[in-house]
């Protein structure tokens, strides 16, 4: 029997000792299967290689500048989720150091090969692009990105066809867009529907969906992949929600806390290929990776679980 | 920006106040024992300006381009530029005011004293609180003395301070020296304010009242 009233440290605890169970199927059933190292994976459309559905962002948590103690704390926190199969980490030169800060701990846990290095280009001029993409690589410390991604849609016109070239020329391995907090939707299907694309980036969790109206069913249309961020919206959403108890159904996903019942709403939809919450603590960023195991809410368990949090 | 409306003061916020708080104390024990220095210097600043005086004027401003100065390069530009790539612009704000403080101190065209009435009284207490409340309130607020901001070595009780000698000061030439802290307090206390910080208030009331009284002044003169 799970603990609804369970804090994020004690299932931690209990995640950091292999109790977890990691194996994740479809619910179609509540019977648990035999556990599996791997946390579940997603394919990406465009090519079919797979990713873990629980990626790591950096927004304000790894901008810990040159700190040599929050520098390796960031580092812990990358150990905690490389240990648990994580995968891939999102940046932009835009975070201020969380490029360096990202580099200094793949450098410092020997992962620079491996990682699923997802960045951005972020400036107002096209043919400035590629220089600002080169200091983010040596930044990164990686030999190529995985994922280049058009940063808020700055000068989007400009940077997709380089990123394409780049593509072409094996310098990057997929090209995408983002957008944040709902912003420039229309702009950002246009672009889903017109233009190749692998990525898209938008904001989504269980209170704000309105990408699941169009963006969300246009990217499965389109095979494009979905990266999603902000989905405790910064941290507010969980230190509001840990003050309650967690619903019933929060058992029956094999979840015990609120933060991993999130993700679960998140990475449930059909749609999304890797949520990217962000962390300052190893404990938490092993806890999302338990987010991807065990069963997954249908459309029905996603509706109420919406309908509990909208009522909180 | 496109759909501008849609921002808040948190979406432009790029750390979280703990790395701000550590980038206070990594710098405070960089410098030391420099805030004991500068804070001599307020004490100094204060005395000179009982009676007023070309010369003492002269040496206010001179004080204050090279806390100006440092400030901008030690703080702003080399540490704050490492979680704010704003940061560079804000650190050329620094270097016109100190610029120009060394201008007033070569020239002497501003004559920096404790006025009387209440735009003295105002520029003697909001200095006063620079220089011996400011350095409180990070123990006060529990994040202890080795995060204090002290004047002349952080950038919010530096502008504070220069503030309230300006707003204690008469004459239109010192209007020039109010943009940069004024525009610094502004863009502090946003970023304080999207932290949750206390100190907010003080560097935007500040900030609030320097233009009040420059505009209340300005309208009285002929």
């Amino acid at each position: 029997m799970l603990d609804r009233t369970a804090t994020r440290r004690t299932v931690v605890r209990a995640l950091a000792g292999g109790a977890a169970a990691t194996l994740l199927r479809p619910l179609s059933g509540l019977a648990w299967p035999a556990p599996a190292p791997a946390p579940l994976s997603r394919p990406i459309p465009s090519s079919g290689e797979q990713i873990p559905v629980v990626g790591l962002g950096t927004w304000i948590t790894f901008n810990v500048g040159d700190d040599p103690e929050l520098r390796d704390e960031c580092a812990d926190v990358m150990r905690a989720f490389f240990r648990h199969g994580g995968r891939v980490i999102d940046s932009s030169p835009m975070y201020g150091s969380s490029q360096e800060v990202v580099g200094h701990g793949l450098g410092k846990l020997g992962r620079r090969h491996g990682v699923f290095a997802a960045d951005k280009v972020w400036i107002g001029s096209g043919p400035d692009g590629p220089e600002q993409i080169e200091e983010s690589r040596g930044r990164w410390g990686v030999r190529r990105f995985d994922l280049l991604q058009v940063h808020n849609l700055l000068a989007w016109e400009e940077h997709r066809p380089r990123l394409l070239e780049m593509k072409a020329a094996g310098r990057v391995r997929y090209v995408g867009i983002t957008t944040s907090e709902g912003r420039r939707h229309d702009e950002v299907e246009q672009i889903m529907a017109t233009r190749p694309i692998d990525f898209v980036q938008v904001s989504y969790n269980v209170l704000d969906r309105e990408v699941e109206r169009r963006i969300l069913p246009l990217a499965r249309e389109r095979g494009i992949a979905v990266l999603v961020n902000r989905p405790f919206r910064q941290g507010s959403l969980t230190r509001e929600l840990e003050r309650r108890p967690l619903p019933p159904l929060a058992a029956e996903l094999g979840v015990a806390t609120w933060a991993q019942l999130l993700l679960k709403f998140i990475i449930s939809h059909p749609a999304v290929t890797c949520v990217i919450p962000a962390t300052t603590k190893p404990a938490h960023a092993a806890e999302n990776l338990g987010a991807a195991a065990g069963p997954l809410p249908d459309e029905a368990m996603r509706g109420r679980m919406a309908l509990h949090v909208e009522r909180l | 920006m496109p759909e501008w409306w849609t921002y808040t003061l948190s979406d432009f916020l790029l750390f979280s106040p703990r790395t701000y708080y550590r980038l206070i104390e990594r710098h405070n024990a960089a410098v030391w024992p420099a805030p004991v220095l500068t804070l001599a210097l307020g004490v100094t600043i204060a005395a000179l300006l009982r009676r007023p005086a070309s010369l003492g004027s002269r040496a206010v401003a001179g004080v204050l381009a090279a806390l100006w100065a440092w400030v901008g390069w030690a703080f702003v530009y080399r540490r704050y530029a490492t979680i704010n790539w704003a940061a560079v612009y804000f650190a050329l704000l620094f270097a016109a005011e100190a610029l120009l403080l060394a201008g007033v101190a070569m020239r002497g065209e501003v004559r920096f004293g404790w006025r009387r009435g209440a735009p003295g009284l105002l520029g003697a207490a909001l200095f006063g609180v620079s220089l011996m409340v400011y350095p409180i309130f990070a123990p006060a607020l529990g994040r202890g003395w080795s995060r204090a901001e002290i004047f002349g070595v952080m950038p919010d009780p530096t502008a504070v301070a220069t503030l309230g000698l300006l707003l204690a000061t008469e004459g239109s030439s010192r209007w020039p020296l109010l943009v940069a802290p004024v525009l610094w307090c502004a863009l502090s206390g946003a970023t304080l304010w999207a932290m949750g910080s206390a100190e907010a208030w003080i560097v935007l009331v500040s900030a609030g009242l320097a233009i009040a009284v420059s505009v209340a002044r300005g309208r009285r003169s002929p």
